[in-house]
């Protein structure tokens, strides 16, 4: 762990009862993220990836190994101090939006910066600078329910960084995505690495994925494979995909 | 084809018409467009080329009598195959009958294949997606770079199927084998 380390984990475990039988969700994790990476976790459904970033968002606990978020350990913290910690350093963004029904887009982008003491006037500002940048500034009086599912994906995750967290996790971020807005997300996620901001991302699709500078494979609780993805390859590689490779 | 020949020779010699039977089953439905003289076609040229030879003793006039082995240079180009990632000029069903030959003959372990090939495909991905964010939204470069990005995502999904489909079916395999015990 150096002093760019954002989040490290260690021999994290998490086990279910289903049906009576015990499963290992997540089995003896071990990870370090530094400030500005991009690092990706793909596997199978039921892998453990979202129990993974669950608990390293401090919304469900270990019963086994630690966590230390910008070098303070974690992983003993009450729910209070999670719930106060979370606010300030970790932005959360997750398939199903989790947006707050009664409020407007506005209302719920800017919810987190009320909740950590923010002044209303600065908070709005904020969050309406946020979805300008996001396409979504229009939107900004409807109700979630009017708004498509694109629309809500880019208000979560809007909300998800109006406090300028450290770390954003993300649970299939374009899960509802059309290729479009599959596009304008994968523009957001690159600023945030010029940003310095780190950011750990669970998906299925491969756009998103590969994004990352690193890729993290999980099988049964696991990772069991370790990639680097920023390992430059030849641009002879690009003329072949585009189909330039060919005769001339 | 000249690949998933010499590998499905790697475990042992075979006769044209028990490789061929092996190409068929693993193709399914599209293995009745594979024709009954391609084998042989294939056999010949890597005959030529010092990849296999028939074994001695057989007669060299009936081709379909004829059992083939791997030659030295023969499992040497079987060894290159399996480790290759490169993917531009690479069809599914070749990728497909890699695994097929991978576990039939225990040269390689086909998910260990599977990760490789989609790690690689990511990176490549990786890059086809810098230069399109780098382009202005809606230029037509971009286009063709997130149609490129598109059908390489298409297949990443594709290998994870296999992945599933591989770790599934080797699972079965170990448990039948404990059975058996």
């Amino acid at each position: 762990m150096s002093e760019t380390t954002v989040l490290a984990a260690r021999g994290l475990a998490k086990t279910y009862a289903a049906d009576g039988v015990p499963v290992r969700a997540v089995d003896e994790v071990d990870l370090t993220i530094e400030a500005g990476e991009t690092v990706s976790v793909m596997g199978p459904s039921g892998c453990g990836k979202s129990t993974l970033l669950h608990l390293l968002g401090g919304l469900e606990r270990p019963d086994a190994g630690e966590i230390v978020l910008g070098g303070r350990r974690v992983d003993g913290l009450s729910e209070t101090a999670w719930a106060v910690l979370r606010r300030r350093t970790i932005g959360f963004v997750f398939q199903a939006f989790n947006l707050v029904d009664e409020l407007t887009a506005v209302e719920n982008v800017e919810l987190p910066a009320l909740l950590v003491g923010e002044a209303s006037g600065r908070a709005r500002r904020r969050a309406l600078e946020l979805m300008e940048r996001l396409g979504v500034a229009e939107r900004a009086d409807h109700l979630p329910a009017r708004l498509s599912g694109g629309e809500a994906q880019r208000i979560a995750v809007a909300r998800a960084l109006i406090n300028d967290p450290v770390l954003i996790l993300a649970d299939e971020p374009t899960g509802n995505l059309d290729s479009r807005a599959t596009g304008e997300m994968l523009r957001l996620f690159a600023d945030l690495r010029g940003r310095s901001q780190s950011l750990l991302v669970v998906t299925h699709d491969a756009r998103v994925a590969s994004t990352a500078d690193r890729l993290l494979t999980m099988r049964d609780g696991a990772i069991v494979g370790h990639t680097r993805l920023d390992a430059g390859s030849p641009s002879a590689l690009l003329r072949d995909l585009a189909g330039l490779g060919g005769e001339y | 084809m000249q690949d998933v020949v010499l590998a499905l020779l790697a475990k042992e010699p075979a006769h044209g018409y028990e490789l061929r039977q092996r190409l068929v089953d693993a193709l399914g439905p599209l293995g009745q467009a594979l024709n009954a003289g391609q084998v042989y076609v294939t056999l010949g040229r890597l005959e030529r080329a010092g990849l296999v030879k028939a074994k001695p003793g057989d007669q060299q006039g009936q081709r379909n009598k004829r059992v083939y082995e791997l030659t030295a240079a023969g499992r040497e180009r079987v060894a290159e195959w399996l480790a290759d990632v490169s993917w531009s000029k690479v069809t599914l069903t070749d990728f497909h009958l890699k695994l097929v030959a991978a576990a039939a003959t225990g040269l390689a372990d086909p998910v260990a294949l599977v990760d490789a090939q989609r790690n690689e495909l990511l990176r490549q991905l990786r890059e086809v997606q810098q230069l399109a964010l780098a382009e202005p939204v809606d230029s037509p470069g971009g286009l063709l770079l997130e149609g490129v990005g598109l059908r390489l995502a298409a297949d990443v999904r594709w290998l994870e199927l296999c992945e599933q489909r591989w770790l599934a079916r080797l699972d079965l395999a170990r448990s039948e084998r404990k059975v058996r015990r």
